[in-house]
């Protein structure tokens, strides 16, 4: 156990320092997103719709900040770890492959949550949002349950990814666009109907907004899928069954990789 | 037991070509402690066996073990007592320090993190680089990288390392030093042993205890340097810098020409030719001088292990 913490450790502290060495990533990190946030921020504002829809937006655009480090740093991960030679002995040591991945997260989520408060506080001071937090604790439980079951979506796919092809940015931008509709960053999920949303609820990010919304926005219950309780035991359940299928996929990409030696280096 | 045994060992590749026999029914037996050395040119299949010993690839058929633990089903056993150092290799972070980068790669094997500051202090000045420890990884020169990578590598202090190409591309004063501390390392514990792929056969002779030399997948050749040496010790080199360029086919007709390689240079081409009669060199003088050639340089050589390779399959190293 101490040997898988460490490993954690190790794996995590590039990202961290990442965020703490780079400092310019981290204000354009913030302001790009908030630029694209204003622009639905005016629509809904010449639209007349409900305050809280501007809430959405700026919710939205903090848990967008974690799916994009999702795709880009978790699920393309090991196949930039392949060509800069990094995967092979990730490969060779004794650690495991769950506790390198393990520590992308952790350390990803420390330098997107970075970005995250910046988002949060400058969007709020910018567009006058109200939030009245009704149960901060459920609120918090859910925020750590959801991104535990979006980190564990970027583990499975880390490997899929590595699995489907060489080309990790165009599989990464396939999954940006659709997931930004389905899982209603911007608006309330409910909108896509009962079957599409209730397909949709398999991406965490889903489940998270609307169960987070219900928190922060509580006159925007109407607009809820479901109960932020039963949302939160979706979300574990995802989890599992995420952590699950990266585990059954990392011991199939290394299988596959030993195999045909097409996988785990560069040059083959 | 042996430190790396491999046993009718088969690799094969499927490319959109056909299928491509990277290892042969290779065989080989290090024991513990040796410095064992695997020459042979690009594509001879080095990379091939050191991937399976190192667990990162399975054989299409035979066996391959290390400290006694099979690679294919006990690579958990093996993985804590093997590392790696590949040539040009780019692995690290280039935002963390070369200090960070190394006690990164020490979590991956538990190693606490005192004892990993230590060791990585230790081998810093053994391996002379204490000034860049603070250094950026991507600010560094390719000589620097590649020291911290070897230093990557003993930090976990393993049973059996495997270099592959280390000194690949390095300047001559890098290369003498990561040669150096290979050497005194080998000398700190009886059971430390070394699988060291090169085609620089200088580096092989000067440090291996016992050499393979493999070609297009199959050792062809195993034994100490010297002995190997021993299968040209009838003959001896010739080494001709002529210009201009031009066609020495016709070399092999002269009497005592048993093998011959050029390379080419600027303006002209180096001619390494194997020789049993040292009568032949005049007629080599003059053929080259008859067919308009000038030459710039000629040195009887004692034969080395290129010419061993040269002997065995008719092609250089490089």
């Amino acid at each position: 156990m101490i040997e898988f913490l460490r490993a954690v450790k190790g794996r995590a502290y590039p990202r961290v320092i990442g965020a703490l060495r780079e400092p310019s990533w981290m204000l354009w990190d913030t302001f790009l997103p908030l630029l694209s946030l204003s622009a639905y921020v005016f629509v809904y504002r010449s639209l007349h719709a409900p305050r809280e829809f501007e809430g959405f937006v700026i919710l939205g655009g903090i848990m967008t900040a974690y799916w994009l480090n999702v795709l880009w740093g978790m699920a393309s991960q090991f196949y930039w770890e392949k060509e800069t030679g990094n995967l092979q002995y990730y490969i060779m040591a004794p650690a495991s492959l769950e506790s390198i991945l393990a520590g992308m997260a952790l350390g990803g989520m420390f330098g997107t949550t970075t970005r995250a408060i910046g988002i949060l506080l400058l969007g709020t001071w910018l567009f006058k949002v109200d939030m009245s937090v009704t149960n901060p604790y459920l609120l918090l439980l859910i925020f750590v349950i959801c991104l535990a079951a979006m980190y564990a979506m970027g583990m499975m796919f880390s490997s899929l990814f590595l699995l489907w092809g060489r080309e990790a940015w165009v599989t990464s931008s396939l999954f940006e666009e659709p997931i930004y509709f389905l899982s209603g960053q911007n608006f309330p999920v409910k909108a896509l109907g009962p079957y599409l949303s209730m397909a949709a609820s398999i991406i965490p990010l889903t489940l998270g907004l609307d169960a987070m919304r219900q928190l922060i926005f509580p006159s925007s219950i109407k607009f809820a899928l479901m109960d932020p309780y039963l949302e939160l035991i979706f979300l574990s359940i995802l989890t599992i069954v995420y952590l699950f299928l990266a585990k059954v996929f990392l011991r199939k990409m290394e299988n596959i990789g030993k195999t045909k030696g097409t996988i785990l280096t560069r040059w083959l | 037991m042996y430190a790396i045994e491999v046993r009718n060992l088969w690799r094969t590749f499927k490319t959109r070509d056909g299928v491509v026999e990277a290892l042969r029914d290779v065989n080989l037996k290090i024991k513990k402690g040796e410095l064992f050395g695997l020459l042979g040119p690009n594509g001879a299949g080095k990379t091939t066996l050191i991937r399976i010993l190192t667990t990162l690839l399975l054989p299409t058929k035979g066996e391959a073990y290390v400290w006694g633990y099979s690679t294919a089903t006990e690579e958990r056993k093996i993985r804590p007592i093997i590392n790696m150092v590949s040539g040009g290799e780019y692995s690290g972070y280039g935002l963390l320090t070369v200090k960070e980068n190394l006690w990164m790669f020490s979590q991956f094997y538990g190693i606490p993190g005192k004892v990993a500051k230590r060791r990585i202090e230790y081998l810093a000045r053994r391996l002379k680089f204490e000034d860049i420890l603070n250094k950026k990884v991507r600010n560094l020169s390719t000589g620097q990288r590649q020291k911290m990578n070897v230093a990557r590598a003993f930090l976990t202090d393993p049973k059996v390392i495997f270099l592959d190409e280390p000194t690949l591309g390095l300047d001559v004063e890098v290369a003498r030093v990561i040669r150096d501390f290979v050497k005194e390392w080998l000398l700190e514990n009886d059971e430390r042993t070394v699988l060291l792929t090169t085609h620089y056969m200088h580096e092989a002779e000067e440090l291996c205890d016992r050499i393979a030399i493999i070609n297009e997948g199959r050792i062809i050749a195993l034994d100490t340097s010297d002995n190997l040496k021993k299968l040209v010790s009838r003959e001896f080199s010739l080494v001709l810098r002529i210009h201009p360029k031009i066609n020495i086919s016709w070399i092999n007709k002269i009497e005592g020409v048993q093998k011959y390689l050029t390379r080419e240079e600027e303006n002209g081409l180096r001619v390494r030719i194997i020789m049993s009669r040292e009568e032949s060199i005049a007629d080599v003088v003059d053929g080259i001088i008859k067919h308009g050639a000038k030459i710039s340089y000629l040195k009887k050589e004692e034969p080395t292990l290129e010419d061993v390779f040269l002997k065995l399959t008719g092609r250089g190293l490089e």
